[in-house]
């Protein structure tokens, strides 16, 4: 067979077309290991010098290490929170879409997904101020709100492909709602809650429009805020702008680089279910 | 058994509770807001009836906004699903270093959209123009990003340099699920490619793609960060974006309730290309 042997013109255009997602990155790469004079000969040549200075600078310009835990601490948390919360009421859902309750709860969730974030902006930044959650607290809080709509859809369609056999024998032996899920359901949904970690993980650790709206105390600000705030004192220094962008790229990329195959498996998985 | 029954609404407590507070609540008092003339910080604010809604019809600001936003979403929702069912493809088929270049084509969808804007900007400002005006080209040479017309082409590059990435792995995803077989008996028929992929491939696809069409689209409906990062909604207001208005307006501009108004009539917007959309693409599902 013909098809068996490889597809060099295949591989040739994949390979062009994967030069263009690299090539911003290599600049990023770069141009945070330059300084002024080289960048000032070639934009594109590999820099000569290694000038890690520019990194030592923006760590120190930007408080890294403040907005990197920050980031993490509001990743981690939100993570850990959604998966627990959503993945309950999911079940609950699930194993009674006879009852009125339930099913009007189902759409009353999922409808959701028709209203994003910035259609109701405006009045949650006006809630969670008068309530004095512009801080971290309150945007984990707004993380497992937001997310509901989508991993409530998600979480359903899984559980209802899981066979009641397991749980009645469970209830026979007499174990608990409760019990039931924690000892049966949560681990068996292990696969589908990869794919919600993963995608929860990614969007929270990169949003950008949450934390500029809600928090109010620079000591608090994520990431990306903190990338936004120096722009303007970044404009006459790209070396020390992209060294700060590659430092809060860094810590996603180098967990994409040991968890590829994981992260894209998990997320393949929940697009086929 | 009652105790069963109290447990599953338990369960549903924490949620329901806090998707009211955070979600319903505010939502409702946003349609409040919308009839009112509240500025966003004065203690006072009267009713004014439907008179926000009378004149965002009549603002010119809140048209141009609607037709970047519009346009941008259309083209952007076009290429992020042609490119990527083609790089799909591409990476589907025999191959060399497959795992290697799925992986790369994915990485965009890791990185923060903001700061991958930042990083187009100083491509768009200072390494285009070089390479410009090697070329030749004055066009070329000079920042597109300052260029009142040529603006949002910028940031559609940018959106679909990332968008690509997560469309991709959906629409590869979809061509695993197709049998093998049914290739090996087109090819013993005789079939080219062509034919294979418009009567094989894509009518099997047809629900990675429908789910694809209408997720580009949610996105591109909402372009927020890369307009922030990369224009910041100018030249003058050339690329400002519904959603950069509602912010820049209701936060900065005393225009809270006139904003919440342009709110409720972009959620009123969004619902109505929602429902077309999957109507649409469910029907040619069915047809296919």
């Amino acid at each position: 067979m013909m098809r068996k042997s490889t597809n060099w013109p295949v591989t040739a255009l994949i390979a062009l077309g994967s030069l263009l997602i690299l090539f911003p990155l290599y600049i990023t790469v770069s141009i945070a290991l330059k300084n002024p004079e080289e960048m000032a000969r070639s934009l594109f040549a590999l820099p000569t010098g290694l000038h890690f200075e520019n990194f030592k600078n923006a760590i120190e310009a930007t408080d890294f290490f403040t907005a990197f835990k920050n980031s993490a601490v509001v990743t981690a948390v939100s993570v850990l929170f959604i998966l627990l919360t959503n993945s309950m009421v999911s079940y609950a859902i699930a194993r009674n879409m006879n009852k009125k309750f339930f099913k009007g709860l189902y759409f009353y969730f999922i409808s959701a997904m028709f209203i994003p974030f910035q259609i109701i902006m405006l009045p949650v930044v006006k809630e969670t101020t008068d309530l004095n959650m512009n801080n971290i607290p309150g945007l984990i809080v707004l993380y497992v709100v937001y997310g509901l709509a989508f991993n409530v859809f998600v979480y359903v369609g899984y559980i209802r492909s899981i066979p009641y056999e397991l749980e009645e024998a469970a209830t026979v032996d007499g174990a608990s709602t409760w019990g039931t899920f924690w000892r049966i359901i949560f681990p068996l949904l292990a696969p589908i809650n990869a794919t919600i970690g993963i995608l929860s993980c990614l969007s929270s650790w990169n949003d950008f429009l949450l934390p500029l709206v809600l928090l109010g105390d620079q000591d608090s600000y994520t990431l990306p805020l903190v990338q936004y705030v120096f722009q303007g004192q970044f404009s006459t220094d790209f070396n020390l702008a992209f060294a700060s962008y590659l430092l809060a790229l860094a810590p996603m990329v180098i967990v994409y680089l040991f968890a590829q195959k994981w992260i894209i498996n998990g997320i393949t998985q929940g697009a086929i279910k | 058994m009652a105790k069963r029954r109290i447990a599953f609404y338990l369960m549903t407590i924490p949620a329901l509770v806090l998707f009211f507070v955070f979600h319903t609540f505010p939502a409702i008092r946003g349609i409040y807001y919308s009839f009112t003339n509240w500025d966003g910080f004065s203690d006072n604010f009267d009713f004014v009836g439907f008179k926000n809604y009378a004149n965002i019809f009549k603002d010119e600001n809140v048209l141009n906004s609607y037709l970047f936003t519009f346009k941008y979403a259309i083209v952007v929702t076009i290429l992020i699903n042609v490119l990527s069912l083609l790089i799909a493809l591409g990476l589907n088929a025999k191959i060399k270093f497959k795992n290697f270049f799925r992986g790369v084509y994915f990485l965009p969808n890791i990185l923060s959209v903001l700061i991958v804007g930042f990083i187009f900007n100083y491509i768009f400002a200072n390494v285009l123009p070089v390479l410009g005006s090697k070329l030749g080209s004055s066009f070329l040479s000079s920042n597109i990003l300052g260029n009142e017309n040529w603006a949002w082409i910028g940031i559609v590059i940018v959106g679909v340099w990332q968008g690509i990435a997560f469309n991709t792995i959906l629409y590869l995803a979809g061509l695993q699920t197709i049998p093998k077989d049914l290739y090996e008996a087109s090819s013993l028929d005789g079939a080219s490619r062509w034919r294979e992929f418009w009567s094989i491939t894509f009518p099997l696809l047809a629900s990675f793609f429908t789910i694809n069409m209408v997720l580009a689209m949610k996105g591109a409906l909402m372009v927020f960060d890369q307009i922030v990062a990369l224009t910041g909604g100018g030249p003058g207001r050339a690329t400002q974006s519904i959603s950069l208005l509602i912010y820049t307006g209701g936060f900065q501009g005393g225009e809270f309730a006139y904003q919440s108004a342009n709110a409720v009539i972009y959620f009123i917007v969004i619902i109505v290309i929602s429902v077309l959309q999957l109507k649409f693409l469910q029907k040619r599902e069915m047809e296919m």
